[in-house]
Formats: structure tokens, C-alpha cells, sequence
């Protein structure tokens, strides 16, 4: 049973990987990508890793290849022009890439091709990984939420629109201008005309409220 | 029962179609997809010897590497927009400025 799941999936993560290095388009490689996580999910569960197999699926192929595929759509990334540098590299690239690989499975063949690999037998997974995590990995585990704080703040920074960082001011004034009540002036601290218009107090009738924030902008 | 050494075999060509699209494709998309690739690779191997030495490590570095790549495809993707709306390709050939 185990040889012929492992030849399936190990089969559909090779043909994923070989049809993300063919493809031109760039949403076919993630789609390809997607397909080799989720064949090497298998193999992580036939190796006893259930904790990683899961959140193989759930991190990576859910949410990492989500953020993929949301940015190539963002892009409108299509099938790029080939250049002269390209061919060059594949010229070269391709024999440096076999002789790679066949020095790497020459080694791994040698060093480990008696060691069995059975099904059975595995550690209490999931109890273990977090007993492990929490007491001789607390540290890594910690400093990895301060890695995720600059990433998050640093990946806003970013993508941000650079006219929107510099003129953050008036866009500030444009969300407050619709209905500007007194309490909202107040909490602004300024007086209650400076807004450019008439006050109304809560309750306005909602039909009113587009002219009267064109009105506003014009008069900003 | 199979032997230890074709998962090792499985995940070192994983690494090299991973390397070979790295130097292969032109578009910075596919680039940072290749660099997933290769993780994965490297996670399979982190995972067979996990199971293989009867030993927990693995599975918390494979942990740590998935933490990792999460927040590098964030702030990669940033980039990559920035860079893509700065200069309007996708092309790494015409990206050969660091500055925006």
C-alpha cells in the first residue's frame, strides 16, 4: 500500500513541478504549484506527519497561494516577451541543473538507500509537535510573531500607493466631510463652520447626503 | 516498505525544477514561485528524516520554514507590486535598479 501511494503522489508533485517549469503564464505555475502541495500533503501524512499535512493545506496552498494568485490577478500577468539573456541560460542551465541533480540523488541513493521507510509506527504527532513547540522552541515560536508584525507592517508600507502616503491629510478630511455632526466636529476640535457647511445635527434625511458632500469637496 | 532514499531522491529533483525556474523564468511571479518550489523540496526532506530518526525536529522546522515563507510571500508580493507599478513590466531583464 505504501509503495503504491507514494508512486501516485510522488508521480503528481513531479508532473505539478515539471508543469510549473514549462508553463509561460504565471497563473498555470501556481495553479501547478497548488497541485504539488497538495500531492506533498500525502506524503507528509504517509511519512506521520498529520500536523504539517494540514497545515500544508490549510497555510500554503490555502492561504499563501491565495495571495499568489490574488496578486497575478492584480497584475493582469500574462506570457512575458521572451529577451536574449533567456535562451543563453537555458542553454547552460539545463545540462548545470542534470548534473545537479544526479550528484544529489547519487549521494542520497548511496548514504540512505537501506534505510526502510514503513507506515506505522509514528510518534503521538500533533500532542508532540506541541509540547515541543511550547517548551525547547518558545523562543523561535515567539520571535516568529514579531517577524510576522514587520512583515504585516512592512508588506502595508509597501503596496501602499505612494500619493495616498504623502497626501494621507486631505483624504482624512474627505472621509469625515459627508455628514459632519457636532459631536464629530468636537472630537476634531475645531469649530463647528470650519467644515466648509452648514452643520446638520444626527437624524438628516439620507437623500441629501451626495449633494451635500459634493458640495463639501467642492468647496475644499 | 520503500527506501529512505527515494523520498530523498523525489525532493532533491523538486529543489532542482525549483532552481532551474528560478534561472529560467522571466517574470518575477514565476520566480517567486520556483522559490516556493524549492522550499517544499527541502520541507520533504526535513519531513523523511523527521520520520526516518524518529525525531520531532523535523516537523518543527518544517513549522518554522512554512512561518517564514508566509511572511516572505507577503512582503515579496509588496515589493512586487511596487516594483511592477513603478516600472510597468513584469520582465526581471528591464528590472536592473534596485531604486524604485
Amino acid at each position: 500500500m505504501h509503495p503504491a501511494l507514494f508512486f501516485i503522489f510522488g508521480g503528481i508533485a513531479l508532473a505539478g513541478a515539471i508543469n510549473l517549469l514549462v508553463q509561460r503564464a504565471p497563473i498555470y505555475s501556481a495553479l501547478s504549484l497548488v497541485a504539488v502541495m497538495g500531492a506533498l500533503a500525502v506524503l507528509f501524512l504517509l511519512l506521520g506527519a498529520e500536523f504539517i499535512a494540514f497545515i500544508q493545506i490549510i497555510v500554503y496552498a490555502g492561504a499563501i497561494m491565495v495571495l499568489f494568485v490574488f496578486v497575478i490577478m492584480l497584475l493582469n500577468a500574462d506570457v512575458p516577451e521572451p529577451t536574449r539573456r533567456s535562451k543563453v541560460a537555458q542553454a547552460i542551465g539545463y545540462p548545470v541543473m542534470a548534473l545537479l541533480l544526479v550528484e544529489l540523488a547519487g549521494f542520497f541513493a548511496a548514504a540512505f538507500g537501506a534505510t526502510p521507510v514503513r507506515t506505522g509506527g509514528y510518534l503521538v504527532q500533533v500532542a508532540a509537535v506541541g509540547q515541543a513547540l511550547f517548551h525547547e522552541f518558545l523562543l523561535p515560536f515567539e520571535v516568529t510573531s514579531v517577524l510576522f508584525l514587520v512583515g504585516v507592517t512592512g508588506a502595508v508600507l509597501l503596496a501602499a500607493r505612494r500619493e495616498e502616503r504623502h497626501g494621507a491629510a486631505p483624504r482624512a478630511t474627505r472621509v469625515h466631510a459627508g455628514v459632519p455632526t457636532r459631536a464629530m466636529a468636537e472630537a476634531l476640535s475645531v469649530p463647528p463652520n470650519a467644515m466648509g457647511g452648514a452643520v446638520i445635527e444626527p437624524a438628516p434625511q439620507p437623500e441629501s447626503e451626495p449633494a451635500h458632500a459634493r458640495a463639501q469637496g467642492d468647496g475644499r | 516498505m520503500i527506501p529512505l532514499s527515494y523520498y530523498l531522491i523525489l525532493s532533491a529533483i523538486l529543489f532542482c525544477i525549483g532552481v532551474a525556474g528560478f534561472f529560467f523564468k522571466r517574470d518575477i511571479v514565476s520566480i517567486f514561485i520556483s522559490i516556493e518550489l524549492m522550499l517544499n523540496g527541502v520541507n520533504l526532506a526535513f519531513v523523511a528524516f523527521s520520520h526516518a530518526l524518529h525525531s520531532i525536529s523535523g516537523n518543527l522546522f518544517v513549522f518554522f520554514v512554512m512561518v517564514v515563507a508566509a511572511a516572505e510571500a507577503a512582503v515579496g508580493l509588496a515589493i512586487i507590486i511596487a516594483v511592477v507599478r513603478a516600472r510597468q513590466t513584469l520582465n526581471v531583464d528591464r528590472m536592473d535598479l534596485m531604486k524604485l
